[in-house]
């Protein structure tokens, strides 16, 4: 053979061929997906970082019950004459991170199980099959509602738990069905004839194949996490110790402050953030679905 | 240069089941390939060539009969055995589309097999052994198909990356499925010509499954033809002797199909005997004795419909499964109708330095 010229040694690479280059341009590359990161980055900025920026000293103060917004409350006082502002800067936090575990559960669950059912089949398969059938079949919300019945002061990385083990299941069959087709394809049949290995070939060449997928199906379970928890705080079925946007929904719907025009910012501001936060995943999500895809990344 | 088959499958037959039945794609199957040889699989599409290949590269398993490889069943083979034999053995696909992998670059592609396998240390070793891997599928300069995906390179390229991943891990039998068909003309004599140097130079061993005569005769001149029909092999010899002396009036109707440029050829060939009929029976309904019997130009009632002919030798150092024609070699009348031109276009040339 002919000696090897210096160059090849070393890979062209630049920013964007390392896996996190490539998520950063598909997401800054076309205005929705750049638009969607932004609201994304903004809100979790917005309920992370604010709380330690934002003066946490925020009295029952009775003077100041619903005030219109001001400089010195931007968003007006809500009905114990708190700063409505502040409660909404911390309010985001338990939403987004329950959410986000919950929804990590439920595609780390399907993800492994998914794969292991559809690539060795048999036994394995069968006896996760019956255990999604099992799971669809119980109403989501119901069980959610007794689980959070039952254990009075319920943690909040259990509701993320429980919201987790619920979602699970319907990305499982999806991920079955796609690494059951996968599978039969030749570029898996030409590893496997290079005795690359199983874990290689799962992990290496097939689950690759469905990464912008994986990952748009973790956005939506992130967004419906949040939902589900939010939902609950709405219900009043959750200990109110942490304010969260649930919490200011469920008191504005329980107490009636809809109907006061001074309370609008208290009762519009949780749903803003959460119909913003939302929009955000899901373009965001289409912009993730480009960016790993090296079909869809060079149009 | 040892003698002994690298691979043998004797007897091999594949049943597949279906709602409608059983279907025997390939029914009793014997062959064997010596290394720096080649074999070449003939037939008409369905006719069990790209089943038999599968079975020999280990990808399904035969419901009878055996698959050897330097000796050793398959079926029986250690753990340790049979991860030789699947390094050994390698497999090209016939559609350069589907067999890489989309996300992956060349490189990942070529390399994953060579990092598994311990031949390359670390990454530089990788990418010098994956540059020269493409240098010798003529892919050159190497460094502007490294890192490139396959969406980006075309057919022919994809299809030499495929022959390069399968030399990844110096294979001792390569199993071709019409892995030239999707090629331009030009690219599929250098390729021929990179697996003959292969051949010729590492003592490769080849199963080349085709239904192109003319690269069946380029490629395995010096190698054997086993022609496939409904499963079986119906004819079975040295390249010279099956291309330009055909016996069987199976084998004789392909070489007699192939189109030719010279139109005093054509007509020569143009009045060999004709198919009686171009529908292929369905497996899962052979005809009673020779499965030819409803197309043979040969047939003879009583004869060919009894009972299934047994593949015989004959004196013409080759095998052959037709009453007919073992009849009339007793009564010893020669049979020569086509030429050793038959197939056209495809004239070997006298040096091969001259491609």
């Amino acid at each position: 053979m002919s000696t090897v010229d210096a160059a090849i040694l070393k890979p062209r690479k630049q920013f964007g061929e390392t896996f996190f280059g490539r998520v950063w341009t598909g997401l800054t590359r076309s205005p929705a997906g750049f638009a969607g990161t932004v609201l994304v980055l903004g809100i979790v900025l917005f309920s992370f970082v604010g709380p330690l920026v934002v003066n946490q000293d925020n009295p029952t103060d009775t003077t100041q019950i619903w005030t219109e917004p001001s400089s010195a409350h931007w968003l007006g006082t809500q009905y114990e004459g708190k700063d409505t502002f502040t409660i909404l800067v911390n309010s985001g936090a338990e939403p987004i991170w329950v959410g986000t575990l919950a929804a990590l559960m439920a595609v780390f669950v399907a993800v492994v199980f998914g794969s292991a059912a559809g690539y060795f089949r048999g036994k394995i398969d069968a006896v996760l099959l019956q255990l999604t059938d099992v799971t669809v079949t119980i109403p989501q919300f119901l069980l959610m509602l007794a689980v959070v019945a039952f254990f009075d002061d319920i943690p909040a990385w259990g509701i993320a738990f429980v919201v987790g083990s619920t979602m699970w299941a319907f990305l499982f069959r999806s991920i079955r069905a796609q690494v059951m087709s996968l599978k039969e394809r030749e570029f898996v049949e030409a590893a496997r004839l290079q005795d690359l290995g199983t874990a290689r070939i799962v992990f290496r060449e097939i689950l690759p194949n469905m990464a912008g997928f994986i990952f748009v199906n973790f956005v939506i379970a992130v967004n419906q996490a949040i939902y589900a928890i939010v939902g609950l705080y709405v219900l009043g079925l959750m200990p109110s110790g942490t304010p969260n946007w649930g919490l200011m929904i469920h008191q504005s719907w329980s107490q009636n402050f809809y109907l006061n025009p001074v309370a609008m910012p208290f009762v519009l501001a949780p749903l803003l953030m959460i119909v913003l936060f939302t929009i955000g995943l899901v373009t965001m999500g289409r912009g993730l679905d480009q960016a790993l895809n090296p079909r869809l990344r060079e149009r | 240069m040892s003698n002994a088959p690298l691979l043998k499958l004797s007897g091999m037959e594949q049943v597949f089941e279906t709602k409608k039945g059983p279907v025997p794609a390939v029914g009793g199957v014997d062959l064997e390939v010596k290394p720096g040889k080649v074999l070449c699989l003939v037939g008409e599409s369905g006719c069990g060539k790209t089943t038999t290949a599968r079975a020999a590269a280990g990808l399904t398993k035969p419901t009878a009969g055996t698959v050897e490889f330097r000796g050793k069943n398959l079926a029986e083979m250690t753990a340790a055995e049979r991860g030789q034999y699947r390094r050994a053995v390698q497999y090209i696909h016939q559609d350069p589309y589907a067999a890489l992998n989309p996300t992956r670059t060349v490189f990942s592609t070529l390399s994953a097999g060579l990092k598994k396998h311990g031949i390359v240390k670390n990454r530089t070793e990788a990418r010098a052994k994956a540059a020269e891997l493409l240098q010798l599928v003529d892919l050159t300069p190497p460094e502007s198909y490294l890192d490139s995906y396959p969406h980006q390179l075309s057919g022919g390229q994809r299809q030499r990356v495929n022959v390069a991943r399968s030399l990844a891990l110096n294979p001792d039998l390569l199993i071709c499925d019409e892995s030239t068909s999707m090629l331009d003309v030009s690219i599929r004599v250098s390729l021929l010509n990179t697996l003959g140097r292969l051949r010729d130079e590492l003592d490769v061993g080849f199963l080349f499954i085709t239904h192109d005569l003319a690269v069946a005769k380029y490629f395995a001149w010096d190698g054997e033809i086993a022609v496939m029909y409904l499963g079986k092999v119906v004819e079975h010899g040295p390249t010279p002797e099956v291309i330009g002396n055909p016996q069987h009036p199976y084998t004789k109707a392909l070489i007699g199909a192939v189109c030719e440029p010279d139109p005093d050829l054509a007509k020569a060939n143009r009045s060999a005997e004709q198919l009686r009929s171009a529908e292929i029976p369905s497996l899962r309904d052979l005809p009673a004795g020779c499965a030819f019997h409803p197309r043979c130009p040969a047939f003879e009632p009583g004869l060919c419909d009894a009972a299934e002919p047994p593949l015989q030798a004959t004196p013409s150092r080759r095998k052959l499964s037709c009453h007919v024609v073992h009849r009339d070699l007793q009564r010893a009348t020669p049979d020569a109708t086509l030429t050793f031109d038959a197939v056209p276009g495809s004239r070997r040339p006298e040096t091969e330095s001259a491609l």
